[in-house]
This record gives C-alpha cells, structure tokens and sequence, in this order.
C-alpha cells in the first residue's frame, strides 16, 4: 500500500449521516455526517459539548445512533457492541487510553484476539513474537513482557496504537492523542501518524491544538451544537475561519484582561514549607490583583495552593488574611476564611457527578440555604439559578446530574459553587486545561470581570500566552520553590521559562 | 432546543420533572407494589393473615433488625458498611446482663446497653476515619471481636432472670395492638427520614458516598461525618439490642446471629446502591415490610426457615433483577 495523496476522487472508507443521538434533555448529536479517507488524517474540530466524544463512542460501539446510517466501503453497518465496531476493522486511542495496567504489553495489545495453539490455549510464543514485530512496525522499542504499569504515559499510547495494528484496523480514532505527552513524544506520535497514513489507515484525528491540526490533518469537519457544520482540506482552510465556524462568531480578543484597580493587601503568605513538596513561600495578594503562578509539572505550585486550601498542612508558616493570622488546618476552615479553589482535576476533586447541578453549587454555602440544619431547596435552587446565569450554563435543567455535562460546563458549575460561597480570595489550578477556546474565553472573560469587582484571584497556569494575558504579575515557581516574581514589562515568555528550567540571566540562553 | 451560542444568562429551568412524577416513576413505588402484592397474596393464602393481632406478633419479625438498617443504610450510601453490627448487640446485650447480675436498675440497663453500642461504633468510627482503614475489614474483624469478648463472658451459659420491668421494651404494646418495638420503628423511620433527607449531614452523607474526594475540597469535614455515622450505627444497634434482650428474657453469646446480613439485605432490597451514593429511607422503610411480611406468611403456612431464607435471598435476587430485566425485555 502507499500513501494517497489528498484526492476528492477515493471514496471513503467510513461514512456517517444523518446521525442523530439524544440523552435525557440533550440533543448530543443532530443529523451530523462525517466521511474518512484511506490514508488520510481528517480532524474533527468542535468546542466542548460539541458532539466529538459522542461520535467517537458512536463509532466504537459504546452508543447506538437515535438515527442516521454508517457505512463502510459504500456497504450499511451497524455496531452494536465495541466488539463489532473492532471487527468492523473501528478502532480507538482514548484520551485515557483504556488498557490493563497489571497485564503486560503483548496480553495488552492481544486482549479478546490472542493467537490460540490448536487445543483452543493461548499461543504465548506467537503472541510475544507478533507483538514484538507490530512494535517494531511502529519504531517503539518496547519489551512485550514488561507490565504495563511499568511504563509511562506515551509508552502506553505506542501499546494502544500496536493494538490497534494487530487487529488489523483500518479505521483509527486518535482522541486528544497527544494531551498528556511531552513535546519529543509529540513528534514521535506525529511520525507514527505518517506511518499509519503510508499503509493506508483512514484517521479521524481529534485535537484542541490548531498547530498541531495544522501540522498532521489533511481533511477537516467542524462540529458545533451537535449539528454538523463544515468540511473541507486543510490547505483550503485558514485557522481564523475554523475559530469562527467553531464557535459560530469571532473571538477576536482572546485575552479579555481589563486594567485592575489594586487595592489592599488580602492574603499575605510568609514562610510556607512542606516536607517533602515546598519551601519557604511567602507572597502577598491584593485586592483586585490577578496573580499568576508559573513553573514546570512539578514545581510545587498546585501543592501550595492546596495547603493555603488546607487540603495538606503546611509544617511551618503562617498566612494572613485580611487582619487576622491563621493556620488554616481544614478546607472548611479555609472557606471561612474565604478562601476557594478550583481545583485542576474537575472530574476528581470538582464536581460531584451523580448528583444534581444545584446540589454541587449550594455544597459549601449550605450553611446560608439552610436553616437550623435543615435544608431549603427553594433556597437552594435561587442561589443555583442566580450563579449559573451568570457563568451562563448550558444545561438542560438545575436537576440534571452534572456527570452529564461537557468538562467546560462542569468547570462552570464548580466556578459557580466557590462564587456563591462569596470568597475574598478564588485560587484556580489551571482553569481551562483541556476546555475549548469558546468556554476558555469566557473563564477568561469572568475572571477579569471578578478581579474588577475586588476579588483577589490566584491563576496557576502553565501556558505561558494565559499566563501572561491574564495576570497582573506573576510568581515563577521551581523545584518547590519560588524562583522569581516578575511584573509590568518584566512579565516576557523568555523571563519566564528561564526562572522556570533555572538558567540565570547571563549565561548562555 | 438551547443553541443559540450568544445568549448570554439564559434561565434554565429548575426541574424538568417533578418531584410527584419522579415519585411515581421511582423503586420504592416498585417494591411499594410488591409489598401490597405480598400482602394480597398472603391474606388469601391464610385466613389467619389478617388479624390485627397476628400482624402485630409478625411485625417482631423485622422491626429490630429495620432500626439497625436505617442507620446501615446511611453508612451504605456514605460509601461505608458495617458488618459487626450483630456482634455490638451480642456485647451490648452481655454487658446488660452483667449489670444485671451487679443488681442495676432498668434504667442503667438501658443505658448500659446503648452505651455499649455507642462506644463500638466509636471504635469502628476511630478505625475507618481517623486511621483511614476499609470500614468492610474493620468490620470483619470487630466481628470477630465484640461477639469473642461476649463469648468469654458467658461461654455456654446465659444470662437469664431480667427485671420484670425490662420486659415492656420487647413485650409492652402503647396501645390496642401497636407494640412499643412497633412505635419505635414508625418513629425512627421518620427520624432518619427528616436526617438523610432534609438535613445538610444528610446531604454530606450522598455527596460523601459520589465523591469522598470533591466532598473534601468542598469543604466537608468527611472523617468526622463518617465517625460519627458509625457511632449512629453502633447506637442503632445498642437499641436492638435492648429490645431483643427485653423480648427474649435472656442473653447468649449466640444472640442476634447473621443479623448483619440480614440489615444489609434490607437495606440494598430497599433501593440503596451498595456502591454508595444513592438510596433513600422511604424503600428501606417498605423493605422491612416486604421482608416481614414474607417470613410471616411463609410461617403461616409452616413454610421451615431454611426454605424461608431461601426464599428471601430469591426475592432479594428477583426484585434486584427486575428492572434490568424489564429493561431488556422492552428492547
């Protein structure tokens, strides 16, 4: 086989319309089609909430289509069962990817089709040697024997992408692929894309990250709402007019930082220390004052926040707020205090799922909704609808379980439950890590607009453009430690990533 | 439907269904016509099954063992179990019969009974929240424990020779028919009732048994709910075990035998996920009922026990069953 250049003339190996999914009170999908290519990477573009992880499960046989018909070389299929969708030659790498972290690499990549000796036993010898040949296939040097929990995260997409090969798939789903992977691991995946491309693989590429579509993808669909909007080839294509048909307008100001009155110290955190994760952190926060932390994965900066939060307690140190010296030991304390954090993992540490949106907003303001002890849902629904208006939720009603929500709309209604708690002091952990560019300019847009209104916000970030769009100075952390503050036209990308990796101003850059 | 993306501050509505149709619609309105099904079927399967007295002496059959569900039902959605609660009325009910014999009144029996459950629960509480054990091993092994220490107390032998005031919390009736265990469960019923559904600890308790971890960082003090639902539970238990005790006359160490399992089915029978997080009062109320009305049935006809608890674990399979089955069905 060889790779195809982009030809309007193949037709398409997988071929979906009129596909139409609904869940109690969301329509998920209206009548979307979506056509892939042999040897071609189309990606599928769409805000959060736009109907992409449905129509990944769609296609690997988790849901079933309301209506609409897919097809394969021109012929009807359905998929009832993932087991389907996989002999149907549909295959998928997850955002997480799903394997078994206690079985080993080639029981991974075998899993449900294991090469069986004539008494109906597994044939270990062929497994090994055939998951030794498909790694190689994909320039991964991994041993087939090793568990997999012995292995990092992009080690672990190679083993899902063998599995993929030896079922000889001819339709690959890569979700978010290189979300969690480091940049050389990033061109390695790319590479390996361009092998699948060569023998003739149809990918359907989905991916937050315009470089990269821009990079790798040849075709693209957009989604938005559900519904189906727009197709074409990359090169036809300018990422302004993706942005737009994303999110049905223009964003033309991606930053919305609007110039803060800085008022009064409200949080003055001096000599800070952990055992084993920071040392000796002291700042102060002002009323009205963004202030942004940077560093490395690692750097200690979410460990911070998280004793300032009393989630962990800190060994030394104390921290001022408003007048009053504290030791904050417990996260009610701290919400007395008022001091709230959103945290970065929404699905673990955030949301409540299985419960209604209204109860996760009133959870740390119960105390006002309720009297003596006991619940007032009328209370309780006034303050949910008041602080989901404003963040402007997108929900089909306040009793809906919020595990049905898409992660922006989850970010908002946790937003939302800090708000109404009426802090003085918001920390958020990487508030639009893996949100799409509509939600993401309207956290952004919220935060100035608190920051205006006198609250004092901590941002931790890690993408530099947020960082410094957003902030009004910024604390540069390092190895638990804090290597730098930096404002006004101190505040540069180059500043930042030196304190960050902790080469020195003057030596070589 | 909602796709304008640029209306800002759009209303959404509160519910979309109401609370009296989700009623309707819920397992405990299934297992509600279960029950009068059972109910049917009994009073045409026995002429005795529907005399007022008969039905009193029936209800001995499940209301000690309701209290205790009650209080295990919200230790289950907190995401929590506990197993010893058969063994806490063992020990309760050894350590009233030694008051007994020390010549203690009634009252410092009763209390001697609901503090001894009291400070099990706190046991198992310190173990699970303080040091963070699994509350089903903690459980296991306190067991193990309260019902061996009631075992070296008594070894073969048995307390016998109560007050003759003790009596009335196993054997009075309030009035007509309605016996003091009887009144006791309607009350905590509604007690546990208003507690896990119109309390803020009984909201921590769902939010607790969805995600112990989100309950955390929003500020709920996790450790300290969950401590003090085990000392509910061993309290629970402490009051069975006085009704018991009271009902019987006497303490062995044998007392009370497999009652864990037996709360713990009326509890799942009731509705409430043994993954935590969802369950309501309400279906273990009609699950006690379902259960004693079966076992009272069943003996009216001279059904063995051994049958009997066959039985009950059919039910117990077949109505867990059903709704997925029916779903199935309808495909």
């Amino acid at each position: 086989m060889q790779a195809q250049p982009a030809s309007g003339t193949t037709p398409p190996v997988l071929s979906l319309r009129g596909i139409s999914k609904s869940f109690p009170g969301v329509r998920a999908l209206n009548g979307v089609q979506l056509d892939l290519f042999p040897g071609q990477v189309t990606a599928l573009i769409g805000e959060n909430g736009a109907g992409k992880s449905t129509i990944v499960k769609i296609l690997t046989g988790i849901y079933q289509p309301d209506e609409g018909s897919i097809a394969i070389d021109g012929r009807p299929v359905q998929f009832p069962t993932a087991q389907a969708a996989g002999d149907a030659g549909v295959t998928a790498i997850h955002q997480e990817t799903v394997l078994f972290d206690e079985l080993t690499v080639a029981e991974n990549i075998f899993i449900g089709h294991a090469p069986r000796t004539r008494l109906g036993l597994i044939d270990w010898a062929a497994m090994e040697a055939e998951a030794r040949r498909l790694l190689t296939s994909i320039g991964a040097n991994l041993d087939p024997k090793v568990r997999l929990r012995d292995l990092g995260i992009a080690s672990k997409h190679l083993v899902a992408i063998a599995r993929a090969l030896s079922i000889d798939a001819r339709v690959v789903i890569m979700d978010e692929p290189t979300a969690a992977l480091s940049h050389k691991e990033i061109h390695e995946l790319y590479e390996l894309v361009e092998t699948l491309k060569a023998q003739g693989k149809a990918i359907l590429f989905i991916s937050h990250k315009f470089d990269e579509i821009f990079r790798i993808a040849d075709r693209w669909t957009v989604f938005r709402d559900g519904q189906f909007i727009a197709e074409g080839h990359i090169t036809d294509v300018t990422e302004g007019q993706l942005v737009q048909m994303m999110v049905g307008r223009s964003v033309d100001q991606i930053y919305p930082k609007r110039p803060a009155r800085i008022g009064n110290p409200v949080l003055t955190v001096s000599g800070y220390c952990h055992p084993t994760e920071f040392e000796d952190i002291g700042f102060t926060l002002h009323e009205g004052e963004i202030l942004g932390f940077y560093g490395l994965v690692g750097a200690g900066r979410s460990e911070v926040m998280q004793a300032l939060f009393g989630i962990t307690k800190p060994s030394k140190g104390a921290c001022r707020i408003g007048n009053d010296i504290r030791v904050i030991r417990s996260t009610a304390q701290a919400v007395e205090a008022g001091i709230v954090y959103v945290p970065e993992d929404r699905g673990k540490q955030g949301a409540v799922k299985g419960l209604p949106i209204f109860q996760n907003v009133t959870l740390p303001s119960l105390s006002r909704t309720s009297k003596g002890g006991f619940l007032r849902l009328s209370e309780e629904f006034r303050l949910a609808r008041d602080y989901t208006q404003r963040l402007d939720l997108r929900a089909a009603s306040l009793d809906q379980d919020v595990g049905l929500l898409s992660g922006g709309n989850q970010q908002k209604v946790v937003i939302a439950k800090w708000l109404a708690t009426r802090p003085r002091v918001i920390i958020l952990d990487e508030p639009t890590k893996g949100i799409d560019i509509g939600s993401k300019a309207a956290v952004h847009d919220f935060m100035s607009e608190l920051a205006a209104q006198g609250l004092a916000v901590i941002m931790v970030s890690s993408e530099i453009p947020e960082v410094l769009g957003m902030s009004d100075r910024v604390i540069v952390m390092r190895e638990g430690r804090i290597a730098a503050e930096f404002a006004g036209d101190a505040m540069t990308p180059e500043n930042l990533v030196r304190a960050a990796v902790g080469i020195e101003e003057g030596e070589a850059a | 439907m909602t796709t304008a993306p640029q209306a800002t501050g759009r209303q959404i509505p509160d519910r979309l269904m109401s609370p009296t149709r989700r009623a309707l619609k819920s397992w405990e309105m299934l297992l509600f016509v279960v029950a009068v099904g059972i109910f049917v079927a009994n009073s045409l399967a026995s002429p005795y099954f529907l005399d007022p007295w008969n039905l009193s002496d029936a209800s001995f059959n499940f209301t000690e063992k309701a209290l205790i569900a009650f209080a295990m039902a919200m230790l289950i959605i907190a995401g929590e179990i506990d197993l010893s609660v058969a063994s806490i009325i063992a020990l309760a009910s050894t350590a009233m019969g030694a008051a007994m014999i020390a010549g203690a009144p009634v009252p410092v029996l009763v209390a001697v009974g609901l503090g001894t459950g009291v400070l099990c629960g706190a046991f198992n509480g310190l173990l699970v929240a303080r040091f963070g054990l699994p509350s089903i091993v903690v459980t296991i092994g306190t067991m193990s424990l309260f019902r061996g220490l009631s075992y070296i107390a008594l070894g073969d032998g048995a307390y016998t020779g109560y007050p003759a005031g003790f009596g009335w919390f196993g054997q009075g009736y309030v009035w007509w028919v309605f016996s003091f265990e009887l009144v006791l469960f309607a009350l905590f019923a509604v007690v546990f009732y208003v507690l896990l559904h119109r309390t803020n600890f009984g909201r921590a308790v769902y939010v607790i048994g969805n995600n112990a971890t989100a309950a955390r960082f929003s500020g709920i003090r996790v450790d300290r709910i969950r401590f003090m639902l085990f000392v509910l539970t061993g309290l629970m238990s402490g009051i069975a075990a006085v009704c018991l005790t009271s009902r019987l006359g006497s303490t062995r160490p044998s007392i009370a035998m497999g009652w864990e399992l037996e709360a713990v089915t009326m509890v799942v029978l009731g509705g409430v996920s043994i993954l935590g997080g969802s369950g309501s009062i309400p279906g273990v109320v009609i699950a006690a009922l379902v259960m004693g009305l079966v076992t009272f049935g069943l003996g009216l006809l001279n059904v063995p026990g051994i049958v009997m608890s066959i039985i009950i674990g059919a039910l117990l399979i077949g109505v867990i069953a059903l709704p997925r089955l029916w779903r199935m069905l309808r495909k």
